[in-house]
């Protein structure tokens, strides 16, 4: 009973997790139709940044990823001002948008592999290693901090795109960008806003992957398909969707990697998704 | 050209290669060849299922990979003679394609596209889990000295293997491309929706166009355990053959069979150079910048340079052809 129910609840604070990791593709693949591929692979740049602060300076990693956020925000609007000029303006080339965002992810990934190595870095926090223990439950702050931001981080993003003009105007663009542009505001300076929002959210995911688990380059492989697969299984662009389904997810793996080993828990999440795909593509929480 | 003359061109431009590569007389020529002509196959492969029909696969990987492991599988059990371990690759990876075309059968775009990277996932876990085969401890297979026929080093007859591959390959691809199935194809390509409501069988073509596509990737796939000697799941299924394979043919022209040719050709070869003399992670760099800059720059690959080319007398002639 204890390790289900441990199994459980780590599950539930992973999945906190991978919601963070995947807001930024619901926002990108969900609202704006980019197939953002390369998502993971800033996630792991934010992890390497967090690391080479708390590694030469002490800073704590959480910090660190919300000082940077203005320029993996930056980052995102550079990024999303090539990818309008040279594939949305031409026309529906939904392949070379993914190719275009999957060179970009190799990019990202050989450019830290010759700057940092293959070597595994993590970083080193007060709240790495303790746990709260609540009777049987054991609680790692290693995971509950993480989910704790992640849903935070989640929670804001919320506010922000059903409060403010800006937000609004970016759940606009995802239904009708001709209305939008009839509203008075210019769809492509919106969507350029979400995806630098979408980028920026990889800062934070970096940093909280980097304090759950040692990273190395080539991580961002591993996160592909479970990004999507949080998105598609949760409905595209729905918030709640993603956390549910993430959490989902988490939970799945966790008890997969307690009960039958670890090497069947990607099998796992891939396969929900495989079936989610073939039997309801558009997700719990779909539109 | 008639299909049996470009079979013997093809023909006797292989057996020109062969020849040349022996004269060379060094062996790594035949690695390094190897390597370019396992991906003139990946990349015409990709090429009939991403080019023609415009569903583009990240599985590539999987199907690959299986057909690597199913020459691991048959031969921990019987030895049989490479060509023939070659088609039963062939044979489960046509298995796998026409299984994820009937999976996938009502994605499109970029659905499709995740899901054979699910795929890819899910294929990679089953052989990390499969003792038989090794699991994640991986699996050794010791290249014999000599061919058993011919007598010549092990490494050419791979390489020889890999040309007759890829001859078949491309000359699959240009019979497809100028026949009625390429029609269809195309026709998907450009408005599945349409070409449905036309009475094209969308679902029929969609479903031999995977299994052939897989087919061919498992083929190419079957020599690779001999190739390299050590086999792991990490690196059979690792996702570099999917953006290399993806690369090629965008980076070529994904509209016709030397779109892929060309791409393969030059990133494999850069890659091999580059492999030897910087280092090698630069050279899944060149193939990512390569990518990217085609990809901004030129969307029809280096085919749709070469026709862009055209001289303009003979562009305002189509044009005034077109306007009547």
């Amino acid at each position: 009973m204890g390790l289900l129910g441990n199994a459980v609840i780590s599950g539930l604070l992973l999945g906190g997790f991978y919601a963070a990791v995947s807001i930024g593709v619901s926002i990108s693949f969900g609202m704006l139709d980019i197939v953002n591929i390369a998502h993971p692979a800033f996630i792991i740049l934010g992890s390497y940044c967090a690391y080479i602060m708390n590694a030469w300076f002490g800073i704590d990693p959480i910090l660190t990823s919300l000082v940077l956020i203005p320029a993996f925000y930056l980052l995102g609007t550079a990024i999303y001002q090539v990818y309008h000029l040279a594939f949305e303006r031409r026309g529906d080339q939904s392949l070379r948008g993914l190719a275009f965002f999957f060179g970009l992810l190799f990019i990202t990934e050989v450019v830290l592999v010759l700057v940092f190595g293959v070597d595994y870095r993590l970083v080193q926090a007060a709240y790495i290693g303790p746990s709260l223990h609540l009777g049987v439950i054991e609680l790692p702050l290693r995971l509950l901090v993480p989910c704790v931001v992640s849903l935070g981080l989640i929670g804001l993003l919320q506010v922000f795109l059903s409060r403010s003009f800006i937000g609004r105007a970016i759940l606009a663009v995802a239904q009708d960008q001709l209305a939008l542009r009839l509203m008075a505001a210019d769809p492509v300076r919106i969507k350029r806003i979400a995806f630098g929002i979408s980028i920026a959210t990889a800062s934070v995911a970096g940093a909280i992957l980097i304090i759950i688990q040692p990273v190395e380059p080539s991580l961002g492989r591993e996160y592909i398909g479970r990004v999507f697969a949080i998105c598609v299984l949760g409905g595209l662009g729905s918030f709640a969707g993603t956390v549910v389904a993430a959490m989902t997810i988490g939970i799945v793996e966790s008890l997969t990697a307690t009960f039958y080993g670890p090497s069947w828990s990607p099998a796992v999440a891939f396969g929900f998704l495989l079936l989610a795909l073939a039997v309801r593509p558009a997700g719990v929480f779909g539109r | 050209m008639r299909i049996t003359t470009f079979l013997l061109v093809a023909i006797v431009c292989a057996a020109l290669t062969f020849l040349a590569a022996r004269w060379i007389g060094n062996g790594y020529v035949f690695f390094a060849g190897y390597v370019v002509l396992q991906y003139i196959v990946l990349a015409t492969a990709w090429n009939i299922l991403g080019g023609y029909c415009g569903y583009v696969n990240f599985g590539v990987a999987a199907f690959f990979a299986l057909g690597a492991y199913a020459a691991v599988a048959v031969g921990k059990l019987v030895p049989l003679p490479l060509p023939v371990m070659m088609l039963i690759g062939g044979v489960v990876s046509g298995v796998l394609g026409l299984a994820m075309g009937y999976l996938t059968l009502r994605l499109r775009g970029a659905f499709f596209s995740i899901a054979t990277l699910a795929m890819a996932v899910v294929a990679q876990t089953l052989m990390v889990n499969w003792a038989f085969v090794g699991g994640s401890a991986g699996a050794y297979s010791i290249r014999p000295m000599k061919t058993p026929l011919l007598g010549i080093d092990y490494i050419q007859y791979l390489f020889l293997l890999m040309l007759g591959l890829s001859v078949l390959s491309v000359v699959t691809a240009r019979l497809i491309e100028r026949s009625r199935l390429g029609l269809g194809f195309a026709s998907i390509r450009d408005d599945e929706l349409a070409a449905e409501a036309s009475g094209v069988p969308t679902l029929r073509l969609k479903l031999f166009a995977t299994t052939l596509s897989g087919a061919l990737m498992g083929m190419a796939g079957a020599p690779l355990p001999l190739y390299v000697t050590f086999l792991d799941p990490p690196s059979a299924f690792s996702l570099s053959y999917a953006v290399n394979t993806i690369a090629m043919p965008l980076i070529g022209g994904t509209g016709s069979w030397p779109g892929p040719v060309i791409g393969a050709v030059l990133i494999a070869t850069l890659q091999q150079v580059a492999t030897v003399t910087i280092s090698s992670a630069v050279n899944l760099l060149i193939v990512g910048v390569v990518l990217v800059g085609f990809v901004v720059a030129a969307p029809n690959g280096i085919l749709g340079l070469m026709r862009s080319g055209v001289p303009r007398e003979r562009r305002g002639a189509r044009r005034a052809v077109a306007r009547t």
